[in-house]
C-alpha cells in the first residue's frame, strides 16, 4: 500500500482535469462567436416578416447566405479545437448553437427554394461534415430540432404573409409544414426534448390552417393553376 | 362554407379548400384524420425522412442493447463484491479471492460485448448507457486489487485489463464474445474516478465488518489508506462534473465513519469482550447509511 503510486493516480487525474478545463473554455469561447453569428443571421432573416421585406426577400437571402460564410470559418475553428473522436464528449457546448444554426439555414434555404433543407445542404452551408464518421458534423437530433423551429418560424411567417398582402404564401406553407409533420410521424421517437418538441408541431399546423381558412373563405387566394388535376389525383 | 372539422385536415373534399402546391412533386392528399395520414412515398421529404428514422432506429436499437449488457455487468460486478466480502467471515482468504477473480473474469467477457458494440461508434455518445456498469465493475476490480494486497489499482490497470485481443472462438455461448478482432473498452478517466469513489464505500463495509469479527489490524490499515484516497479526491481543484461532488461527499462520509470506528475500537477496544465488539459497532454504523445505492 505504497503512497506515492495512490497520488500518482490523483495527480494524474487532476492533470486530466485541468486539461478538459481548457478544452471546455476554447470550446465555449468558439461556440459564442457561432451563437454571435447566428442572431445576426437572424435578425437579417426576420425582414420577412415585414411588409417591405416580405417583397424583397431575394435580397434578404442573398445578404444572409454572405453571412453564413463566417458560420463556415467558425465552426471549422471549433472543429480544430476539438481532440479527434471525441464530439459527443462535448456536445453540450454546441447542442444549442447547431440546432440554431440549422434552423437559419433551413429558413434560408426554404425562402429561397420553399424547399426543405438536407442534411447535406446544411453541412455545406454550415461548413460541416454531413456524418460523424467524416468529422464535426451536425447530430441527427439537433437537425431535426432545428426543422422544428422551422416550422414555428413559419406559422410566424404564414401570419406576417397575409398582414403583408401576400395571400399564396399560407398555402405554400401550410403545405410544406403538413409534410414535415407527415415526415416525423415515420420517426420512432423516445420521451426526449425532440419528442416533446415535436410535440408544438401540431399547433404550428393548426395556426398556419388557420390562416389559409380565414383567406380561403374571403377568397382572397388566388385560384390554383391546376385545379382539375389535383382533382384527379384525389382518391 | 362547409364545417370545419377541428383537427387536423388536409385535403379536399370540403368547399373552397383546394388550393395546394401542385408544383413538380405529387403531393399528399389526406382525409380528415382520425386515422394516420396517407404519406406519399415519393415527396423528398418523405424520403428524406425515411432516412433519418432508419438512422435514428438504429442508434435507439444500439443504445437499448448496450444498457442490457450493462445491466448484467453490474449485477455480476455486484455479486464479485459481495463474495469478496466473505474474507472476513473465516473463510480462507485465497480462495475467496480467487473466485471472485473468475467472477471478474466473467464480468470481462460481457464488457468485450460492449468493446464490439461500439467499434467504430463514439464512446461518449452511448455513455450513459454504459456508465452505472462501467463503474460498478471498477468498483469491484478496485476492491479484488486492494483485497489482494496491492493497493490502489490503477486506470492504466484497469484500461489495460479491457484490451481484449483477437480470438477465434467458435462458440456463442451467451456470455461470450463470438470471434472477433482486437478491440478495446475506453475507459474514461471520470468514470474510473467514480468508481473508485464507490469502492471506498466497500473499503467501509469491510472495516466495520472487520472490527465486528475481531480483527485488530485491518481496520486501523483501512482507515489509513482511505485517509490517502481521500486526500487525494480533496486535491482536485475541480471536481468535473456533479456526480463526482457528489460521492467525494459520501467518500467523506464513509471515512468520518471509518474513523470512529478505529478511535472506538481504540479506546474501548481493550475492555469489550470480542464478541461483544460486534454490537458496539454495528449499532453505530445503523444510524445513517449516507449510500443510496446499498443493496
Amino acid at each position: 500500500m505504497a503512497s506515492a503510486p495512490t497520488q500518482e493516480t490523483f495527480s494524474n487525474f487532476q492533470q486530466y482535469l485541468t486539461k478538459d478545463q481548457d478544452i471546455r473554455e476554447e470550446i465555449r469561447v468558439s461556440v459564442r462567436e457561432i451563437e454571435q453569428t447566428a442572431r445576426e443571421i437572424l435578425t437579417a432573416l426576420q425582414g420577412v416578416h415585414q411588409p417591405a421585406g416580405c417583397k424583397d426577400t431575394v435580397s434578404i437571402c442573398k445578404r444572409s447566405r454572405e453571412m453564413f460564410a463566417n458560420i463556415r470559418r467558425q465552426y471549422n475553428e471549433l472543429a480544430a479545437k476539438l481532440p479527434a473522436e471525441q464530439y459527443y464528449r462535448f456536445h453540450d457546448h454546441w447542442r444549442f448553437a447547431n440546432q440554431r444554426c440549422v434552423f437559419l439555414a433551413a429558413f434560408l434555404v426554404y425562402l429561397e427554394s420553399d424547399k426543405l433543407i438536407t442534411r447535406e445542404e446544411a453541412a455545406e452551408l454550415l461548413g460541416v461534415k454531413e456524418r460523424r464518421e467524416d468529422g464535426f458534423h451536425i447530430d441527427l437530433d439537433d437537425f431535426l430540432m432545428g426543422l422544428l423551429q422551422l416550422a414555428n418560424e413559419l406559422s410566424r411567417l404564414a401570419v406576417n404573409s397575409v398582414t403583408a398582402g401576400d395571400y399564396s404564401r399560407p398555402t405554400k406553407i401550410a403545405n410544406f409544414v403538413a409534410e414535415l409533420d407527415a415526415g416525423f410521424r415515420l420517426l420512432n421517437l423516445k420521451n426526449d426534448a425532440l419528442r416533446k418538441r415535436f410535440d408544438g408541431l401540431k399547433y404550428d399546423v393548426k395556426k398556419i390552417e388557420e390562416v389559409v381558412y380565414d383567406v380561403t373563405i374571403r377568397g382572397l387566394n388566388p385560384p390554383p393553376a391546376q385545379k382539375p388535376e389535383a382533382q384527379a389525383e384525389e382518391q | 362554407m362547409a364545417a370545419r372539422s377541428g383537427h387536423l385536415y388536409r385535403g379536399g373534399f370540403h368547399g373552397g379548400h383546394h388550393k395546394r402546391n401542385s408544383g413538380k412533386d405529387r403531393v399528399s392528399h389526406q382525409k380528415i384524420s382520425r386515422r394516420e395520414p396517407k404519406v406519399d412515398e415519393n415527396s423528398p421529404i418523405i424520403a428524406s425522412f425515411r432516412t433519418y428514422q432508419a438512422l435514428m432506429d438504429r442508434k435507439n436499437d444500439k443504445y437499448e442493447r448496450l444498457v442490457k449488457i450493462s445491466r448484467d455487468v453490474t449485477i455480476q460486478s455486484k455479486r464479485a463484491i459481495f463474495h469478496i466480502h466473505r474474507i472476513n467471515s473465516g473463510v480462507d482468504k485465497t480462495t475467496v479471492l480467487k473466485e471472485a477473480d473468475e467472477k471478474l473474469i466473467a464480468v470481462r467477457e460481457k464488457l468485450c460485448q460492449i468493446a464490439l458494440e461500439l467499434q467504430g461508434e463514439d464512446l461518449y455518445q452511448y455513455i450513459r448507457a454504459i456508465s452505472p456498469g462501467l463503474q460498478e465493475y471498477i468498483e469491484a476490480v478496485a476492491f479484488h486489487h486492494y483485497c489482494l494486497g496491492n493497493g490502489l489499482v490503477s486506470l492504466t490497470q484497469v484500461q489495460s485489463d479491457l484490451e481484449f485481443p483477437a480470438t477465434e472462438k467458435p462458440s456463442t455461448e451467451d456470455g461470450d464474445c463470438p470471434s472477433h478482432p482486437a478491440v478495446t473498452l475506453y475507459v474514461p478517466p471520470v468514470e474510473y474516478m467514480l468508481g473508485l469513489a464507490d469502492f471506498t464505500g466497500e473499503l467501509m463495509r469491510l472495516c466495520i465488518t472487520s472490527v465486528s469479527s475481531g480483527d485488530m489490524d485491518l481496520p486501523f490499515q483501512l482507515c489509513q489508506f482511505m485517509r490517502e484516497v481521500y486526500h487525494g479526491f480533496s486535491s482536485f481543484s475541480y471536481a468535473g462534473s456533479w456526480e463526482l461532488s457528489r460521492k467525494m461527499h459520501t467518500l467523506r462520509q464513509s471515512l468520518h465513519k471509518v474513523e470512529n470506528a478505529c478511535y472506538t475500537l481504540q479506546v474501548r477496544g481493550l475492555e469489550i469482550p470480542k464478541h461483544m465488539l460486534a454490537d458496539v459497532f454495528s449499532s453505530a454504523d445503523s444510524e445513517d447509511t449516507g449510500r443510496n445505492d446499498i443493496t
